[in-house]
């Protein structure tokens, strides 16, 4: 396979915090077949920075986030925090690495033990980890518990279902910050949620990201969500990604075909996107067999030949942080598409 | 009753509807007294949070809540009282309704296409030769690609968007007079939510039935809807043209609304404002308003008295201090000044206007 190139990694200094290269996850389906849910996929964030992964479902932002805490251990590539590569560790180092890369689930109800007090499940990971013991270390459970918003002493007597959605998310992130990791990777933790919870706990998230000096990995289907909480936005696509870069650049000049149909999707009347008429055709491929070349390419109004003989690489838009891998991608001044090829597109009807 | 001439294109028409459901701890009054109209081809959105009685609302109006509930008020339907009766009658012919979550809502042990042309055979006295014919145009209509060798597959067998597809073409079957569309794209992405809602509009249009959209979007209510009807602790706290709604916005709950949801406009990392407090008990809530206890305009009589609804023109809303008048600048005004409102919220340094 050839893949997209590195070329939008960044330089690889001390502060890059997690360092993701030519990551591959697949899964085997049937006999022969194999489901490519992430396929050669790089990133990088550094410390204190919050990467978003906006897709759609099906796109393996999930997977992508699960390889990184090597659950399951991805097929191929290499996966670095802190220059120690996580794909290489045995059982035990990788145990030791856990506390400092925690994860957030999308549904907070059931991602939460109902059997245990709320106590007890914040408690979990310090019982396993404190170097304190007995008082000392309830007492940081206890803090946390009150930094999330929620009552210490209500939480020793109460189980999940007592609480509403919003406030189980926060103890999902009590959960995850009591160990003092350094990454939270958050897996759609809001989209469960109403928006005047949703509020909050993003809000949440932007305080305690400050205070305990995090580095977000933020997963959401909901482009205006990501949008706000991230510094650089990942745009995926079947397994791969197509634009990367800072997220205000891409809101303001996608250029990707597929950023551009996704940002034209949202039902809001002031998005300044919504004229783009171009259709999204057809549905999303099979991961089983997906496309050649680009994978975007069966469904993308420009698409040439050349898309499906050749994967596109990154390529920089101007000096800015802003990469796409396209072989022609929406470019002001720059009128690099296709303009008499472009009846190639494969009939929708065959 | 109210001596008001029905127009004949009324289709719907609420007034001060009330559902109640009998729990151990006394009634809960998950619809409050709901008033609205609804006429043939327009389309109405009912957005609300979880909680705010949408759905129950429009469950008791397709009578789908069974027997343990208390319904009083009034719908009338094509002019005919609905409350307190069996509605069998009209499911599928006259009124139809699409259900949020496509994966359970079919039956996952029945052809596609049979769910489909069941209710045809049934109600319209098709063949199955003809049903079938039908069900295939229903799936091209709907844009459902093979549409004949889908007719045969079964619900797992298909994506989430493709099942929202052929729950929507069972709903459009019989050409219902009224479709309740709940949550109809909720669990689907952008971009088939984006083809779904404009194929809903535009059915809708070219059939000229009425629709009611429920939502939690406020993005998708507007743009798409006629009419929209901010709904909170199960009663109605603002209905307008959707446009009207927007710009004039009245009450203090759609506001607060609005300016929670993160814009894409918005720089990175702006800070959002949310909603504080929680929805209100709906078996022992609070006398006066139900927003009362989270709204920022709270004066002591919001606690115990009931706003009535205000009407002006199309637009109405209930609410003592509506935002962008007089009454709603100076109850803010003094809930700043001491610092909380009269429920004991603390109030945000600035105000949010929109």
């Amino acid at each position: 396979m050839a893949g997209s190139g590195n070329n939008h990694l960044r330089e690889n200094t001390d502060d890059t915090l997690l360092r993701v290269e030519n990551l591959v996850v697949e899964f085997p389906s049937g006999r022969r077949n194999k489901v490519h849910a992430v396929s050669d996929i790089s990133f990088d964030i550094m410390e204190g920075e919050t990467l978003g992964i906006v897709g759609e479902s099906g796109c393996g932002k999930s997977t992508t986030a699960k390889a990184i805490i090597q659950l399951p251990k991805p097929t191929a590539g290499k996966v670095e925090y802190q220059g120690t590569n996580l794909t290489e560790l045995d059982k035990e180092g990788m145990r030791q690495q856990r506390p400092s890369i925690q994860m957030i689930y999308q549904d907070p109800i059931s991602s939460l033990n109902p059997r245990r007090t709320v106590f007890n499940i914040v408690n979990e990971g310090t019982r396993v980890w404190s170097t304190e013991h007995g008082a000392a270390q309830e007492q940081k459970v206890d803090e946390m518990i009150e930094a999330v918003g929620l009552d210490p002493r209500e939480a020793k007597t109460r189980r999940p279902h007592e609480y509403s959605g919003g406030q189980c998310q926060r103890i999902s992130v009590a959960r995850a910050l009591v160990l003092d990791p350094k990454v939270i990777i958050c897996d759609e933790p809001v989209s469960s949620l109403d928006v005047s919870v949703q509020a909050r706990i993003l809000n949440m998230l932007q305080d305690m990201k400050e205070e305990y000096k995090l580095t977000l990995l933020f997963i959401s289907h909901d482009l205006s969500v990501v949008k706000n909480v991230s510094d650089r936005v990942a745009v995926m696509y079947l397994g791969k990604i197509c634009e990367i870069g800072d997220g205000d650049l891409i809101y303001e000049k996608p250029t990707h075909p597929y950023t551009r149909l996704l940002l034209a999707a949202i039902p809001d009347p002031k998005n300044k996107h919504k004229d783009i008429t171009d259709i999204l055709e057809g549905e999303l491929p099979s991961p089983l067999n997906p496309p050649s070349g680009c994978r975007f390419r069966t469904r993308c109004p420009r698409a040439t030949e050349k898309c499906a003989a050749e994967e596109p690489e990154f390529r920089q838009i101007g000096n800015d942080d802003h990469w796409v891998a396209c072989h022609f991608p929406h470019i002001e001044g720059d009128d690099l598409g296709p303009n008499d090829e472009i009846s190639w597109p494969p009939d929708p009807q065959k | 009753m109210s001596h008001e001439t029905e127009t004949p294109s009324t289709l719907l028409k609420l007034d001060d509807y009330r559902v109640g459901f009998r729990t151990e701890r006394g009634l809960a009054k998950a619809v409050d007294g709901v008033s609205y109209e609804l006429n043939s081809g327009k389309t109405l959105a009912i957005v609300g949070e979880s909680g705010s009685g949408k759905t129950v609302l429009n469950r008791g109006i397709m009578g789908l809540l069974g027997s343990n509930i208390n319904e009083s008020g009034s719908v009338k339907f094509q002019g005919e009282e609905l409350v307190n009766t069996n509605r069998q009658k009209f499911w599928g012919k006259k009124m139809a309704m699409i259900f949020q979550d496509p994966m359970t809502s079919l039956n996952p042990v029945m052809k596609v296409g049979k769910q489909v042309s069941e209710p045809l055979r049934l109600h319209q006295g098709m063949s199955r030769k003809e049903a079938r014919h039908r069900t295939v145009e229903l799936f091209t209509l709907v844009g459902i690609p093979e549409p004949s060798q889908r007719f045969d597959e079964y619900p797992h067998q298909l994506s989430g968007g493709m099942r929202q597809r052929v729950m929507i073409s069972i709903a459009l079957a019989i050409e219902p007079d009224l479709l309740i569309a709940d949550e109809p794209t909720t669990s689907l992405d952008v971009t088939v939510q984006k083809y779904i809602l404009d194929l809903l509009v535009e059915v809708q249009k070219e059939s000229n039935m009425a629709m009611t959209i429920i939502t939690h979007d406020l993005g998708v209510a507007r743009g798409r809807a006629d009419e929209i009807l901010v709904m909170y602790g199960g009663r109605v706290m603002e209905h307008a043209p959707a446009e009207t709604l927007f710009n004039e916005m009245a009450h203090p709950y759609t506001s607060a609304l609005l300016s929670s949801i993160p814009k894409l406009d918005d720089p990175k990392h702006t800070r959002l404002t949310p909603i504080e407090g929680f929805p209100p008990d709906i078996v022992d809530g609070p006398d006066g308003c139900k927003f009362a206890a989270r709204c920022q305009y709270a004066q002591e009589n919001c606690l115990s008295e009931l706003p009535d609804t205000t009407v002006k023109g199309d637009h109405s809303y209930a609410c003592f201090y509506p935002i962008g008048t007089d009454e709603g600048a100076k109850a803010f005004a003094s809930n700043a000044e001491r610092g909380h409102t009269a429920a004991g919220l603390k109030i945000r340094a600035k105000e949010e206007v929109i």
